[in-house]
């Protein structure tokens, strides 16, 4: 493992091992070999998910030790961040906890638990300051009120864009589920968007908005304008028509017909049908719609940074400009947690949402 | 079909136009380019940038396929299965990585330039041609496998005489959806100095200048369209096929 | 009473069902045999109004089926379909309450119909209520389908070869409990089955159907006794029709006076046991009790003289 000592240019590695005195690097290290060893027997889920676990602690005591020990005379504009073993040492430990889970196959409540203790230890480490010296705090310590900005944003474009599309989408999807000619004719379409570049879509929306909002009266007053939120809003909206349209309409036909004939028989409303019986057996497949769009328009909402639509991608595009990493990391870091965490959460909801079917399965 | 048979020829005309001479569309970008600043692209030829492009996605898409199919068979035989869990984690984990971050990140790593860009399109290709390989080579016809059994084939014969053109159909699925995804994160991959197609909706986005957004997206996007419609025909035509 | 009259429907030039007329009596099991796509399914689906006739009309208790709204009149009719239709989302009470809800009967009296039910199909209503179908064996599945046809004591009850999807024993075992039931309720059902065995077994009428049209309506002994045609007869199966109509006919029609070596058989028992019981140890008559005391005997030759009447 090597620590880079890195201005905006270049830096030069570091060894693990050279990063401090020894009483304070050993620790770690040991953690790190131990957790390592821990995570590599297969029978033992809790074991590897204790040894991911303890090795990850011991990352964190690596940098929390090394980054003031190497700063230290390194003068003011010196910039201490993690190098590349420190990554790949950090994805194989999360592949380890995640694979121990996976064995454990924990309720859907307890994965809920962890992730929030995940994401509460997150939190407390980052807010204690104990590892305020790495660079891409540092970054963030000067940019604090646009990184409180631009996350605003990121979770508007997401969030928003998906409920504009659920309030759109699932209308439709009923809509398709009910006429086959309509269902032929929609799905293809909404695939063929789906396949647009995503540069592109977000491109082509500028002339079209910039258009709408100079031609109609009252549009521009309402945010409607060419650069900016709108496109890039609309894109996303565009983008997240088919996962929601197609699984709505998956779900609604994964009820058994048999189930349906006997609804018929026993004398439900089309009305009744659907909300009894077509939509509860549809709901895990249409919250799985859910998921896949929270997560690819979290991924996307990067490219609004590019027109001027705010958000992480912000961060990830000034940072490609001046070729800085950190500025980088910045954005690209909340960007993989937000998608990581709204996965699991989505599918923690798919699972509460299907407990009649989970007992079949 | 019918609506495809008309716009298929006419799209493809359209896009080879827009590429090869795209003076004849000045009058139609004229409107948008700001006063006095240049309506189409001429920093760089269109032609080549296409080519690059599309070169890129190739190369990535092809050892992304080569990979991951090779994985995919490895998994799927008895002594690799019991890496099957792990690497089904993976590779729904991976698929929550945004493409966008993937690029990014792949910069601190190695550079700028047309490098992190092919990492990144071969990295992100990987995961949904592998996850269809091993779905399509575990749900073969029980029936199937046991007739090609019962006939006296061997293992290395059943693979490639039978389990392979049989998931042939979802595997070109999983080649398809990572082909569409390379092609447009190649597009941004022009912010990290790569020579593709985005460098001109990029240069737009600068200079204020809407025509060459459009002419960009354009491009791009036509050719995300058709290259979609190609593999879908291939796939339903080759559905037909092994349906008999 | 159920009157379907002349009632027709066609598919472009296909009559699927064509001008069939017949008449339920109150408290009876009409069963409807015929091959696949001989329209019996297309005829039980135009009484609830599944399928809308083309022409003809369907009377029950003197009222046409016409007037009521679709869904209305099925929520009085009950309805039970191969594979059970069981809700996967829905508890075996909800499942069962399923109609009584539609039909916005109070919760304490909706939960006393459930419990009354799985007691009749004896299910533990403790132990059942709260399970799901997929917790449930095929037998219980399908009791529970029935059990939810019935939960509205509808009028009318309409069953599609309900136990179809059962093994042949749980299958018989299904039968056993239809007909107790039938006995305990008194309910009109019309039930739909490719098989003449079933349709023996369960029905007090048969109605043949083939290429859409009624081709004999009558008991079950005169649909084994006087086949109307060919088809019917080939459906009764020639080689067999000997022993199903023996099969009908309980020792008590034919016990005389006399002694018989060997264990007796019950007076309820039919006429096909005894014979097989001669053949079997070789007596050439049977002991009949009633009651744990022998009341005569039924000889072979009077059984073969019973069974050469038809010829």
């Amino acid at each position: 493992m090597s620590i880079a000592a890195n201005r905006i240019v270049a830096g030069e590695g570091v060894m693990a091992w050279h990063l401090a005195a020894p009483s304070a690097v050993l620790p770690g290290i040991a953690a790190v070999v131990a957790g390592l060893l821990l995570g590599l027997p297969r029978a033992w889920p809790r074991l590897r998910f204790a040894g991911s676990a303890l090795g990850l602690g011991g990352l964190l005591w690596l940098l929390m030790r090394g980054a003031p020990a190497l700063l230290d005379g390194a003068g003011d504009y010196a910039r201490v961040s993690p190098a590349i073993g420190f990554w790949c040492l950090l994805l194989v430990l999360m592949l380890l906890m995640a694979d121990a889970l996976v064995q454990m196959t924990p309720g859907p409540l307890a994965r809920g638990a962890l992730l929030a203790a995940v994401l509460g230890a997150l939190a407390l480490i980052l807010g204690s300051g104990a590892l305020s010296q790495l660079s891409v705090l540092q970054e963030f310590a000067s940019r604090k009120a646009a990184f409180a900005d631009a996350t605003l944003r990121h979770l508007g474009l997401a969030f928003g864009s998906l409920a504009v599309a659920a309030a759109f989408g699932f209308p439709l999807g009923i809509a398709c589920h009910r006429r086959a000619r309509l269902r032929g004719a929609t799905l293809p379409a909404l695939s063929l968007l789906q396949t647009i570049p995503s540069l592109a879509m977000f491109g082509l929306m500028i002339p079209l908005l910039g258009w709408v909002g100079d031609s109609v009266p009252g549009a521009q007053a309402i945010g409607i304008a060419g650069i900016g939120f709108a496109p890039a809003f609309l894109a996303l909206v565009l983008y997240s028509l088919l996962p929601v349209v197609s699984n709505t309409v998956a779900g609604l036909a994964a009820a058994p017909p048999e189930a349906l004939e006997a609804a018929r028989g026993m004398g439900m409303t089309p009305r009744q049908r659907l909300i009894r019986v077509e939509f509860p057996l549809g709901l895990p497949v249409i919250l799985t719609g859910l998921r896949i769009v929270l997560v690819q328009n979290i991924g996307l909402a990067v490219i609004a940074g590019l027109i001027g639509g705010g958000g992480y991608g912000t961060f990830v595009f000034q940072g490609l400009n001046q070729t800085a990493t950190d500025l980088i990391l910045l954005g690209a870091l909340p960007t993989v947690a937000l998608a990581l965490a709204s996965a699991i959460v989505m599918d923690i909801l798919v699972d509460l949402a299907g407990p009649a079917q989970r007992k079949s399965a | 079909m019918s609506i495809g048979t008309i716009l298929r020829p006419g799209l493809t005309l359209l896009l080879l136009a827009l590429v090869l001479k795209p003076a004849w569309f000045a009058p139609v970008f004229a409107p948008l380019a700001p006063q006095g600043a240049p309506v189409i692209y001429e920093r760089a030829s269109l032609l080549s940038l296409s080519l690059s492009h599309l070169g890129l996605v190739a190369a990535a898409t092809a050892a992304a396929t080569l990979v991951s199919v090779t994985l995919a068979i490895l998994v799927t035989r008895q002594a690799g299965a019991a890496f099957r869990p792990l690497s089904r984690t993976i590779a729904n984990m991976g698929q929550t990585f945004p493409p966008v971050a993937v690029l990014a990140l792949a910069v601190p790593a190695l550079g700028f330039g047309a490098g992190p860009t092919l990492v990144a399109l071969f990295l992100y290709g990987l995961l949904p041609i592998f996850e269809n390989t091993v779905t399509a080579l575990l749900t073969l016809p029980p029936a199937t496998m046991e007739a090609a059994r019962g006939i006296g084939l061997n293992r290395w014969q059943r693979l490639v005489r039978v389990e392979l053109p049989l998931a042939l159909p979802v595997m070109l699925t999983g080649i398809r959806l990572s082909a569409v995804i390379a092609l447009g994160t190649a597009t941004i991959g022009s912010t990290v100095a790569a020579r593709t197609l985005g460098e001109v909706i990029i240069a737009g986005l600068l200079t204020n200048n809407t025509a060459y957004v459009l002419q960009g997206g354009l491009i791009v996007g036509l050719f995300a369209v058709l290259i979609y419609d190609a593999l879908v025909q291939l796939e339903a035509y080759l559905a037909r096929r092994t349906r008999g | 009473m159920i009157e379907i009259e002349r009632i027709t429907k066609t598919y472009g030039d296909v009559h699927a069902v064509d001008a069939v007329t017949m008449t339920a009596q109150t408290g009876t099991i009409t069963v409807i045999v015929g091959t696949s796509g001989s329209g019996k399914t297309t005829l039980l689906r135009m009484i609830n109004r599944l399928e809308e006739p083309t022409s003809g009309e369907v009377r029950i208790k003197g009222q046409s089926t016409l007037a009521t709204e679709p869904h209305l009149l099925r929520r009085r009719i009950g309805y039970a379909i191969q594979g059970h239709g069981l809700f996967p989302h829905y508890t075996v009470a909800r499942n069962i309450g399923a109609v009584p809800e539609l039909l916005n009967w109070p919760k304490a009296k909706i939960r006393a119909r459930v419990d009354e039910l799985l007691n009749l199909f004896s299910m533990d209503p403790a132990e059942f209520r709260h399970r799901y179908p997929a917790e449930l064996s095929g037998g219980q599945q399908q009791r529970v389908g029935v059990a939810r046809a019935l939960a509205s004591r509808p009028d009318l009850m309409l069953m599609d070869e309900p136990f179809g999807a059962l093994d042949p024993i749980i299958r018989a075992r299904a039968q056993d409990d239809l007909r107790r039931i039938h006995k305990a309720l008194g309910s009109t059902i019309m039930l739909v089955t490719h098989d003449m065995e079933e349709a023996i077994r369960l029905g007090d009428r048969v109605a043949v159907m083939d290429e859409g049209k009624l081709i004999q309506h009558g008991t079950p002994a005169e649909i084994i006794a006087q086949p109307a045609n060919g088809f019917v007869a080939d459906m009764v199966g020639d080689v067999e029709r000997p022993l199903r109509l023996l099969s009908l006919i309980p020792l008590s029609d034919l016990v005389e006076d006399g002694a018989a070596p060997g264990d007796a058989l019950p007076a309820e028992a039919s006429l096909r046991d005894a014979l097989a019981a001669c053949l079997w140890t070789g007596r050439n008559a049977v002991p009949v009790e009633h009651d744990g005391a022998v009341v005569g005997r039924v000889t072979f030759d009077a059984i073969r003289a019973r069974a050469q009447i038809h010829p």
